[in-house]
């Protein structure tokens, strides 16, 4: 009797890329949810616009690599960096801006290095930065959480915005969008204004941003989920948020009234999302576990100190990137120590 | 952690990094008592049943052996003897296929059982061991042919003779791999004799203290063994925490004594040697009964077997047959058969390979239970593969210089300090076969470093080639220098110009030489030695002949397609 025969282990594969991936998307959820509660129908839109543009950069470069195009589109990578890079942009952001940033993000920084798992860079956050720089008005037009919009637009008026650029008779642009509170707290800081007085703006909620702070607080429960089911490890996101919080107290219990208070810089901005969702891109980050501590611990440092004396006002997707450069270093230098060399009790 | 090893006694245990919780599978084979394989009409023993030189037949095709008598042998150190398992005819001696995942034959005395069953003069049993010398014991255990059972096979007489004093003897009993349970039916059902052994052992090696380690999974077992314990003996049954692979020789040693064997290293130089119950339990037969190794207990199981179960089967019987007696196959046709655990065992390609001394299981799963790998994808660098090693290597770095054929840099990473327990690939989210890439590094090392030697070897005689025709040349020139000279003597002009040329030519060669010793040490210093590979074991040795041997096949089979004439 003939046998076919294949290599050891012979067992049911516990773990699959897709639904690592998927998990990623769930986990998002809560947090998309609460984010189109608060800042309205052009979140959806931009997910979708993403969505679609991703996954047809990448069928479209798969093809052209000549490479099978169904297991690619179904490991979900491409869905999780639009998802990402959708719910950093603004909501009224036009759509060629989104498209754009998409083909980026999938063609040369993914597919162009080889595809997932060989990109050095973040996809998402490379496009992001991409924009920024590029688009500064557009990037940096948010929206005011619903609350405090004084001419709330409708789904049909957003499409037409990101579409046409028409915005409805006798609305001006200035009316409708407004500064993230991290915008905000930079402007008035800059314009040397106490912090007590600088929360007086309706813009700030309880311990965060208004709207901001429970966006963020749904992509934490998100976040640790993820940590529960093992789809991320707790280093990268309790460095980040450790590197974080540790700047943000010492510096503000210097100054509490030139510096923020540390669960602002938690619930303003990106911290949460990067910590949990962001930084913690396998194939972006540092791999030993030594290094993921390392790695996260600066970034957050990073993000305190570009908020706070660099020129932008949110810091994450730098951060994030400048750690990326650094990941095969700090692997190099954090390898764990093998069995039976040195060490071990006597 | 602690447990209690004895009556009134506890050990601490320590962790080693990383290990999996895995379906065990146990319980499928153990329904059955221990069953005795029925004599088939023909036995295959290999003459390589061990690490180490090959045994030489000593019978010629014809003969009549007895149960019991040596068939085979060698006078090299490392090797071991091969006795009859029943008495009958020798039909055969010539090659025939082994287990090897290659598929490989080799030399084999095939015998035709007579169904008498009758033994041949046994050697005499040593019933007071304790009063016996060493010598007389290791020279038992080396003529009754006993190996490593656990699946070594290196010869265990060899371990017996460490040099070093032994602190601790660790008698293995842990038995991690999922589904196989023949060293949990033997403890259960035949305590006394891995007692016995236990006891022999612990005499031979005058170790301090003697750790039967069995995981705890196996709770009919441990009562077992704790009932052969006496108050007066320094031995202990540890009950250690299920964690494949913790019955891995290394990482039992750090379970039990905290204690990591240094790479590259044996575990008596952190005063620790290992041997498995099954291989104690056959020690105790050749010294108490005088009994040679031809027999073993083997697994058979998996959703594909009718009947699954522990059955005693003698060395040489077919795979087939010893399935055959296990109620046979399930399907009419089984799409896989392993030999060995799903973690670490290798596929057969056929059946008709016969059990060995180092045989501990055959499993024969569904395609539901051990599903047909899924093409791999990209390594997502996740790190799942690096908390569960238990070596712990960075499995994804290995992976990604393998690929890359980097085999320095897969070396600078500790490949050789790999096990190949399988950890990382059952993990693996990308579903890459990444154990296979380690094997192949490490044969890609090994063909290298041969490589080496051997270019190093011509290098050498094209040297001594080259400096040899210098100097005749050399010598030539200095003659005819001579001769003219000679010729010149009589005139005796220019005296000091001929000195001078000669001189001149000295010179020139002494630099020629200098520059080819330069040359050679740069050389020396470019050439990157792969680690690992001057302190092996004789396991990684012998892996490594298993390889050569398979590329030897190889070479020829090509030669042979690209030249059928």
């Amino acid at each position: 009797m003939e046998f076919h025969t294949t290599s050891s282990p012979h067992t049911r594969r516990v773990n699959r890329v897709d639904k690592v991936m998927l998990q990623v998307v769930l986990a998002l959820l809560p947090g998309i949810v609460a984010m189109a509660f608060y800042f309205g129908w052009g979140v959806l839109i931009n997910i979708a616009l993403a969505v679609i543009s991703a996954t047809a950069f990448e069928a479209l470069i798969i093809r052209l690599r000549k490479r099978p195009v169904t297991p690619v589109l179904l490991d979900l990578s491409a869905v999780v960096t639009a998802l990402l890079f959708a719910i950093a942009i603004p909501p009224l952001l036009p759509w060629w801006l989104v498209v754009l940033g998409m083909a980026f993000a999938i063609i040369m920084v993914k597919q162009m290095y080889g595809g997932l798992g060989y990109n050095p860079f973040n996809p998402a956050m490379a496009a992001y930065v991409l924009l920024l720089i590029s688009y500064p008005v557009e990037m940096t037009s948010w929206l005011p959480p619903f609350m405090l919009a004084e001419q709330p637009l409708n789904p049909a008026q957003i499409l037409a915005y990101k579409f046409a650029g028409i915005l409805p008779e006798g609305v001006m642009l200035d009316a409708i969008t407004m500064a993230t509170p991290l915008d905000q707290m930079r402007t008035n800081l800059d314009l040397n204004r106490m912090i007590s007085e600088i929360r007086q703006h309706p813009l700030w909620g309880d311990f965060g941003g208004l709207g901001w702070e429970w966006v963020g607080n749904w992509f934490l429960m998100g976040g640790i989920w993820m940590v529960y089911k093992r789809t991320i490890t707790w280093q990268i996101p309790l460095a980040f948020l450790g590197g974080l919080v540790g700047m943000a107290t010492i510096f503000w219990l210097f100054d509490a009234e030139s510096f923020p208070f540390p669960l602002f810089h938690l619930f303003s901005g990106g911290a949460i999302l990067g910590a949990f969702f962001i930084a913690t891109d396998p194939v972006t980050a540092c791999t030993t576990r030594a290094g993921q501590l390392i790695y996260g611990a600066s970034i957050g440092v990073l993000v305190y100190i570009i908020r706070t004396w660099g020129g932008y006002p949110d810091a994450v997707a730098f951060a994030v990137l400048l750690m990326n450069m650094a990941a095969p270093t700090i692997d190099y230098y954090t390898r764990p120590r093998t069995y039976g060399h040195g060490g071990g009790a006597v | 952690m602690y447990v209690e090893s004895k009556k009134g006694k506890t050990r601490e245990l320590w962790q080693f990094h990383g290990g999996l919780h895995l379906p065990e599978k146990k319980e499928m084979s153990l329904q059955r008592p221990l069953q005795q394989a029925r004599l088939p009409s023909r036995l295959v023993l290999p003459l390589q049943q061990h690490i180490g030189v090959q045994a030489q037949p000593l019978v010629a095709v014809g003969d009549r052996v007895l149960k019991g008598e040596v068939i085979a042998g060698s006078a090299a150190p490392v090797s071991a003897p091969v006795h009859a398992p029943t008495s009958g005819i020798v039909l055969e001696i010539g090659e025939h296929p082994v287990p090897h995942p290659s598929g490989l034959t080799a030399p084999c005395i095939v015998i035709e059982p007579d169904g008498d069953d009758r033994w041949g003069e046994l050697p005499e049993p040593i019933g007071d061991f304790r009063s016996a010398d060493s010598e007389l014991l290791r020279r038992r255990i080396r003529e009754s042919g006993i190996v490593g059972m656990g699946g070594a096979t290196f010869p265990s007489a060899i371990k017996l003779n460490p040099g070093k004093p032994i602190k601790t003897l660790i008698i293995n009993g842990a038995e991690c791999e999922p589904y196989i349970t023949c060293d949990d039916r033997l403890m259960r059902d035949q305590a006394e004799r891995v007692m016995n052994g236990a006891r022999i052992l612990q005499h031979m090696l005058q170790s301090e203290e003697c750790l039967i380690a069995v995981e705890d999974n196996k709770p009919e077992a441990i009562l077992a063994m704790f009932q052969q314990l006496r108050e007066e003996e320094n031995i202990e049954v540890v009950r250690i925490p299920t964690l494949y692979p913790s019955g891995g020789e290394k990482q039992l040693i750090r379970i039990l004594t905290g204690r990591e064997v240094p790479t590259s290293g044996l575990p008596a130089q952190v005063g620790v040697i290992c041997h498995n119950v099954a291989t104690a339990a056959a020690i105790a037969d050749a010294v108490l009964e005088g009994r040679p190794l031809i027999s073993r207990i083997v697994t058979v199981t998996g959703e594909g077997i009718s009947e699954p179960g522990n059955l005693e089967a003698p060395l040489g019987m077919l795979a087939g047959d010893l399935i055959a007696e296990a109620g046979g196959y399930l399907q009419a046709r089984p799409k896989q058969l392993i030999l060995g655990g799903p973690m670490m065992g290798f596929d057969l390609n056929s059946d008709q390979v016969p059990i060995t001394k180092g045989t501990n299981c055959l499993l024969c799963p569904t395609a539901k239970e051990a599903p047909a790998p899924q093409p791999a994808r990209a390594c997502i660098r996740c790190g799942r593969c690096a908390d569960v090693c238990p070596a712990n290597l960075l499995p994804q770095q290995m992976y990604w210089y393998s690929r890359a054929k980097d085999l320095e840099k897969v070396q600078d990473y500790n490949l050789f300090d790999c096990i190949e327990c399988g950890c990382c690939s059952h993990v693996c989210p990308s579903h890459i076969p990444l154990v296979q890439y380690y094997r192949y590094a490490k044969a890609e090392s090994w063909a290298l470093e041969q490589e080496r030697r051997e270019s190093e070897h011509a290098k050498q005689r094209h040297d001594f080639r080259v400096s040899r025709l210098q100097r005749l040349e050399a010598e030539r020139k200095a003659k005819l220098r001579k001769k003219k000279e000679d010729l010149k003597k009589p005139a005796a002009a220019k005296p000091e110009a001929s000195s001078g040329e000669a001189a001149g030519g000295d010179a020139k060669q002494a630099a020629i030489e200098a520059a080819m010793r330069r040359a050679a040490e740069k050389k020396a210093k470019q050439q990157h030695a792969p680690k690992n590979t001057d302190n092996l074991t004789a396991a990684q040795q012998a892996q490594i002949e298993a390889v050569d041997e398979r590329r030897k096949v190889a070479r020829k089979k090509k030669q042979k397609e690209e030249h059928p004439r």
